[in-house]
C-alpha cells in the first residue's frame, strides 16, 4: 500500500497589496502518493507556479500562507519554522525552475554551485561531495563531467543547463522534485530529450514528481494524475489520460479543444474567449461562468466546491455535475 | 579578452593624445614663456633673438613634436617658480595626494561595504532608513564644505585636531610620509574624512541598491530553494554578483576623487598635488599645469584600464569568450 | 489641455506624489528657492551689485540676533560689507541660473546626439560612442577646473568676470552630454525595434518626426530621472568652481564663492558669511536630490508591478 508522500489540504496564499489583501491560491487540495507523478496545469497567472513554491514555502513577497497544511510525510510544511523548512529545500524536496540561464549563478563554477547544495545539507567532506556531484552529472548525461565541474554556467547550451539543474535536484536523492515549467524556455527538440530523462530518473529512483506546465502535450506524456487549475482553484483533477480523452469541466475541454492537435485541418482554432481574470479581479460565484457556453444561472452566485465524483472517477468543481448526481 | 585590451588601449592612446595637444596649446598660449624666462627687464631686441634661439618661431607642427619628444622623457620643462623640473616638483608633491587618498579610500571601502550589504537585506530597518536619509544629505552636501565644517568643530570650537598641513614627517627615500607620526596621522584624519564624504554615501547606495536587485534574481530565488544558508546566498550568491557593477562604478568615481583632491587640499593647505595645481593656475607657471596635466591623464587612463581588466577578471563570462554580452 | 491634465491626475505619478510627504516638501522647497531667485530684486533688501551698498566700514557685522548686529543688515555682512542675505539672495539666482542652464544644454545636446545615435547606428553611433566613453573617461569637474583656470589665465580676470555665467553653463553643459546621450541612446535602442515604431516607419513617416514624435516620448522617465541629478550635479560643481577661485567673480559671488571668501573668516570668528551661503546651497541641492530620488523610485518600471 502506497503511503501519501505529499498531502496539501485546504492551502490559501493571499498576497498583501497596498489596495489590500488578495487571494492567489483559494482552498486548494491535493495528494500525491510516493513515486508518483502528478501535474499541475493551467494558463499563466492561475497560480500553479505559486502553489509550488508554497509547498517549500518560497512565495516571494508579499505573499505568504494564510491558512491551510502541507504534510509532507506527516510533517506539516506550513507550520515549521525557517531552520526545519531549509533542511527540507533542495533535501528532501527539490525544485526545479523554468529558465535554467537566470537560474544558475553567472559568476560561480558549477562545482561550486553542486558541492554548496550538497554540503548544506549532509555531513560530507568536499571531495565526497565532489564525487556525488559526478556521479550525478553523468546520470544526466553530461560528457566529461570532472572537467565540467570547472565551467561557468553561460559555457553550456540551455539544454545542458538544465540538465546541470536537474543532477543538482538528485544531489540529495530527494524524495519529491518540484518542476516548473521545466522545458518551456528550451527548444523544442530538447524539450523531449529533457522530459524523457526526469521520467526515467524520477522511475529509477523512485522519486515523486509535481510538474507544473501550461502544456498538456507534455503533460499527457509523464504524469499518472493531473489537476487543472484555474484563478487559484483546481477546477477538475483526476487520471491524466483519461481527463485528455475525456475533459468534464467546460475549462478543460475548451483547453483541450484550443490544441492545435484537436483542430482538424482548414478548421479554425478553437478559443475559449476572453481572458482568465487576475489577482483581485475574479467574478462572484463560478470565477469561470463569464467565460463558459454552458452556463447556469447558479454559476452567477454560488461557487462550486471541488468533489469528488466515483462514477466519473474524477474530482471536479462544477455545477453542471451536482445537478447531474442529484 | 585580447581584442578587448587593444580596444582599452588604443582609446588610452586617444586620450593621451587629446591632453597633450591641449597641454601644448596652453605652453604656447598661455603667459609668456620668454618673460618667464628672463623677466622684466631685457630689451626687446634680446627677446626676439631668443625667441629665436629657442625655436618658438618655428611653425606649429615642429614645435609640438618637439614638445612631445621632450614629454616621452619626462621633460616637461621648469617650474619657474620653484626652479626645478616640472617633474621633479609634481614627484616631490605626489606622495602627499597618494596617501590621503589611500585613507580615503579605505574608509570609503571599510564602511560601504557592511553598511550597503546590511541596508540592501535590512530596508525596513530604522537604522537602514537612517543610513539612506543620511546618505542623501551627504551627498547633497560639497566637498569644500564639509572640509570646512569640520574644521570649525574639530579645529576651531573642540580644538582636537589640526587645521592644515600635514603633521611631523619622516623621509624615506624622497618619499615625504606622514604615516609614521602620530602628528602625520593627526593631520590626516579631517582631509581624509572630508575627502570620503561625498563618496562614502554613494558607494552605500550604489551597493545597496545593486544588492537589493541582485536578490530579485532568479538564480538568489533558486539558492534560497536549494536550502542553503543565508550568510551563503547573501555574501557568496548575492555578494559577488553586486560587485561587477560596483567596480565599474568605482573606477569612474575615481576621476571625481582626483578633481576633489584639488578642494580638499586647497581648504586644508594640504601640500599635495591638487594644492600645487591651484598655485601653478595663480601663478600661471604653465610648466607646472601641464606636468600634472599629463599626470592626472595618464593616472586616470591606468585606473580605467586597471579596473577594466578587474572587472573581467572578476566576471566570468567575459574573462572566457572575450566578448561577454 | 483639459484632457491632458485629468489624464495625469489619474496617472500614478500624481498619486504617488500626493501620498509622498518627503516629494512635496522637496518640491514646495525648491520652488520656494527657485521664485526667490526669479524674483531677486524685487525680494532682496539691497542690491549687492550696487557699489552704494558696499561700505567698508560695515564689514563682518554678524547677524541681527548676536551682539553688534543690526536688524538692517539680517543675516549680517560680508567681508566687503555687502549686506548677506541680499547677495546670498542674488548668488543663490547665479547657481540656479547656472545650474538648470548647464543641463538644459547637456540635455538638448545629449538628446539629439542620442536620438540620432540611436536610430541611425552604424559609424555615426560608433563614433559619438567611442567620444562619449573617451570624454566620460575624464572627470568633467577636472575639466571644467582646466578650461576655467586657462581661460582665466589666458584672457585675464576681468574678461572673466563678464562672461563667467555663460562660460560656466557651457563648460558644465559640455562636460556632461555623454549621460544624456547614452541614457536616450539605450532607450532608443529598445524602442526602436518595438511595433509601434515600425508600424511608423511602414506609414511612410519619416525619420526626424518618428524620432521626435514616437520615440522620444518613450524615454522620458529617465530623462527627467537623469535631469534632476544632474541639476544637483551641476550646481554643485559651480560652487565648487566659484569656491577655487575659477568660477563666479567676487563682484557677482554666487554661493560658492561666498563660501570661499567666507572661509578665512572663520578664525577670526565671523562664521556666518560661510554658514549661511553654506545652508542654502545644500537645502537647494538637497531638495533636488530627493526630487531626484522619489522620481526615479516612482517611475521605476519594476517597481511598477509591484
Amino acid at each position: 500500500m502506497s503511503e501519501k508522500l505529499l498531502d496539501v489540504k485546504n492551502l490559501i496564499v493571499n498576497f498583501k497589496m497596498r489596495s489590500g489583501e488578495v487571494t492567489a491560491i483559494d482552498d486548494v487540495s491535493f495528494s500525491l502518493l510516493k513515486g508518483e507523478k502528478f501535474g499541475l496545469v493551467g494558463e499563466s497567472g492561475a497560480g500553479k507556479s505559486v502553489t509550488g513554491f508554497s509547498i517549500i514555502k518560497l512565495i516571494s513577497k508579499p505573499g505568504y500562507i494564510k491558512s491551510g497544511e502541507i504534510l509532507f510525510k506527516n510533517n506539516d510544511l506550513a507550520k515549521l519554522d525557517y531552520k526545519s523548512v531549509r533542511r527540507i529545500r533542495g533535501n528532501r524536496i527539490s525544485m526545479i525552475f523554468q529558465d535554467p540561464m537566470m537560474t544558475l549563478n553567472p559568476v560561480l563554477t558549477i562545482g561550486t554551485q553542486m558541492i554548496e547544495t550538497l554540503i548544506a545539507h549532509k555531513n560530507i567532506s568536499k571531495p565526497e561531495a565532489r564525487k556525488i556531484a559526478i556521479e550525478k552529472l553523468k546520470k544526466v548525461h553530461i560528457p566529461s563531467p570532472e572537467k565540467r565541474l570547472e565551467q561557468y554556467p553561460h559555457e553550456f547550451s540551455g539544454g545542458m543547463r538544465q540538465r546541470i539543474i536537474i543532477a543538482i535536484s538528485l544531489l540529495t536523492d530527494p524524495e519529491l522534485i518540484i518542476a516548473d515549467e521545466p522545458t518551456t524556455a528550451l527548444d523544442v527538440t530538447i524539450q523531449a530529450e529533457i522530459m524523457e530523462l526526469l521520467l526515467q530518473l524520477c522511475d529509477s529512483m523512485g522519486m515523486g514528481l509535481i510538474l507544473i506546465t501550461h502544456d498538456l502535450a507534455v503533460v499527457s506524456q509523464v504524469t499518472d494524475r493531473m489537476a487543472v487549475m484555474y484563478a487559484g482553484k483546481i477546477i477538475e483533477e483526476g487520471n491524466t489520460l483519461e481527463i485528455i480523452e475525456n475533459p468534464k469541466h467546460p475549462y478543460t475541454e475548451g483547453l483541450i479543444a484550443a490544441l492545435p492537435e484537436s483542430a482538424s485541418t482548414k478548421e479554425k482554432l478553437n478559443q475559449i474567449p476572453g481572458n482568465m481574470p487576475g489577482l483581485g479581479k475574479i467574478p462572484e460565484g463560478c470565477s469561470f461562468h463569464p467565460r463558459c457556453t454552458k452556463m447556469m444561472d447558479i454559476c452567477l452566485t454560488e461557487v462550486p466546491e471541488l468533489k469528488e465524483y466515483k462514477k466519473l472517477h474524477r474530482k471536479i468543481s462544477c455545477h453542471l455535475y451536482n445537478e447531474k448526481e442529484q | 579578452m585580447f581584442a578587448f585590451v587593444v580596444r582599452r588601449i588604443v582609446q588610452a592612446l586617444i586620450v593621451v593624445f587629446v591632453i597633450s595637444i591641449i597641454s601644448f596649446a596652453i605652453k604656447s598660449n598661455v603667459g609668456d614663456p620668454i618673460r618667464q624666462i628672463t623677466g622684466v627687464s631685457v630689451s626687446e631686441k634680446e627677446r626676439d633673438e631668443l625667441r629665436e634661439k629657442l625655436g618658438l618661431n618655428d611653425p606649429v607642427y615642429i614645435q609640438y613634436f618637439r614638445f612631445m619628444k621632450k614629454a616621452v622623457q619626462g621633460d616637461f620643462g621648469i617650474s619657474y617658480f620653484y626652479r626645478k623640473p616640472a617633474v621633479d616638483v609634481i614627484i616631490a608633491k605626489a606622495p602627499a595626494t597618494i596617501e590621503l587618498v589611500l585613507v580615503s579610500s579605505f574608509i570609503i571601502v571599510f564602511l560601504s561595504v557592511p553598511l550597503g550589504i546590511y541596508s540592501a537585506i535590512y530596508p525596513k530597518k530604522l537604522f537602514s532608513r537612517f543610513l539612506m536619509g543620511g546618505s542623501i544629505v551627504g551627498v547633497s552636501i560639497p566637498v569644500f564644505l564639509t572640509a570646512i565644517v569640520l574644521i570649525y568643530i574639530f579645529s576651531i570650537q573642540l580644538g582636537w585636531l589640526p587645521s592644515y598641513g600635514r603633521g611631523e614627517l619622516v623621509n624615506i627615500n624622497g618619499w615625504q610620509t606622514g604615516f609614521l607620526t602620530v602628528s602625520g596621522w593627526k593631520h590626516l584624519i579631517l582631509p581624509s574624512v572630508s575627502l570620503s564624504s561625498i563618496m562614502l554615501p554613494l558607494f552605500i547606495r550604489l551597493i545597496r541598491s545593486e544588492m537589493m536587485e541582485v536578490l530579485e534574481s532568479e538564480y538568489i530565488k533558486y539558492a534560497w530553494a536549494k536550502g542553503l544558508d543565508k550568510y551563503r546566498v547573501w555574501f557568496v550568491h548575492a555578494f559577488k554578483n553586486t560587485l561587477l557593477p560596483v567596480i565599474t562604478v568605482g573606477g569612474v568615481q575615481l576621476g571625481i576623487t582626483i578633481a576633489f583632491t584639488i578642494l580638499t587640499e586647497t581648504v586644508f593647505q594640504w601640500q599635495g598635488l591638487g594644492f600645487l595645481f591651484m598655485e601653478a593656475v595663480e601663478r600661471s607657471d604653465t610648466s607646472l599645469l601641464i606636468a600634472y596635466l599629463m599626470f592626472v591623464g595618464i593616472v586616470m587612463v591606468v585606473v580605467n584600464t586597471l579596473v577594466d581588466i578587474i572587472y573581467g577578471l572578476v566576471n566570468p563570462t567575459i574573462r572566457v569568450t572575450g566578448s561577454g554580452k | 489641455m483639459m484632457d491632458k491634465i485629468s489624464k495625469f491626475r489619474n496617472s500614478y505619478l500624481w498619486y504617488s506624489f500626493k501620498n509622498d510627504k518627503i516629494a512635496i516638501t522637496s518640491f514646495l522647497v525648491f520652488m520656494l528657492l527657485l521664485i526667490i531667485a526669479v524674483f531677486a530684486p524685487l525680494i532682496s533688501p539691497y542690491n549687492p551689485y550696487s557699489p552704494d551698498n558696499i561700505f567698508i566700514l560695515n564689514a563682518e557685522m554678524p547677524p541681527f540676533w548676536i551682539d553688534g548686529g543690526s536688524k538692517e543688515f539680517l543675516l549680517g555682512t560680508d567681508d566687503q560689507g555687502r549686506d548677506l542675505l541680499s547677495t546670498m539672495i542674488y548668488g543663490l539666482r547665479i547657481s540656479i541660473m547656472i545650474g538648470i542652464g548647464a543641463v538644459l544644454l547637456q540635455a538638448i545636446l545629449g538628446i539629439i546626439i542620442g536620438l540620432i545615435s540611436g536610430y541611425i547606428g552604424g559609424k555615426i553611433d560608433s563614433f559619438f560612442m567611442r567620444l562619449a566613453d573617451v570624454q566620460l573617461s575624464f572627470s568633467y569637474l577636472m575639466v571644467a577646473i582646466f578650461l576655467s583656470a586657462i581661460f582665466k589665465a589666458a584672457f585675464g580676470v576681468s574678461t572673466f568676470g563678464e562672461v563667467a555665467v555663460p562660460f560656466l553653463i557651457i563648460v558644465i553643459g559640455l562636460a556632461q552630454w555623454p549621460q544624456y546621450a547614452r541614457t536616450v541612446r539605450a532607450s532608443v535602442l529598445a524602442e526602436k525595434e518595438k511595433e509601434y515604431v515600425q508600424a511608423a516607419r511602414v506609414t511612410g513617416f519619416g525619420s526626424v518626426k518618428i524620432m521626435w514624435s514616437h520615440i522620444l516620448p518613450n524615454c522620458l522617465s529617465p530623462i527627467f530621472v537623469l535631469s534632476t541629478i544632474q541639476v544637483a550635479n551641476a550646481v554643485m560643481s559651480e560652487a565648487a568652481l566659484s569656491f577655487l577661485g575659477l568660477g563666479m567673480p567676487v563682484t557677482r559671488p554666487s554661493l560658492g564663492s561666498l563660501i570661499n571668501s567666507g572661509f578665512e573668516y572663520i578664525f577670526s570668528g565671523s562664521w556666518w558669511i560661510t554658514a549661511f551661503p553654506g545652508i542654502v546651497l545644500v537645502i537647494l541641492v538637497l531638495s533636488v536630490n530627493m526630487l531626484g530620488d522619489w522620481l526615479r523610485d516612482t517611475l521605476n518600471p519594476k517597481l511598477y508591478k509591484g
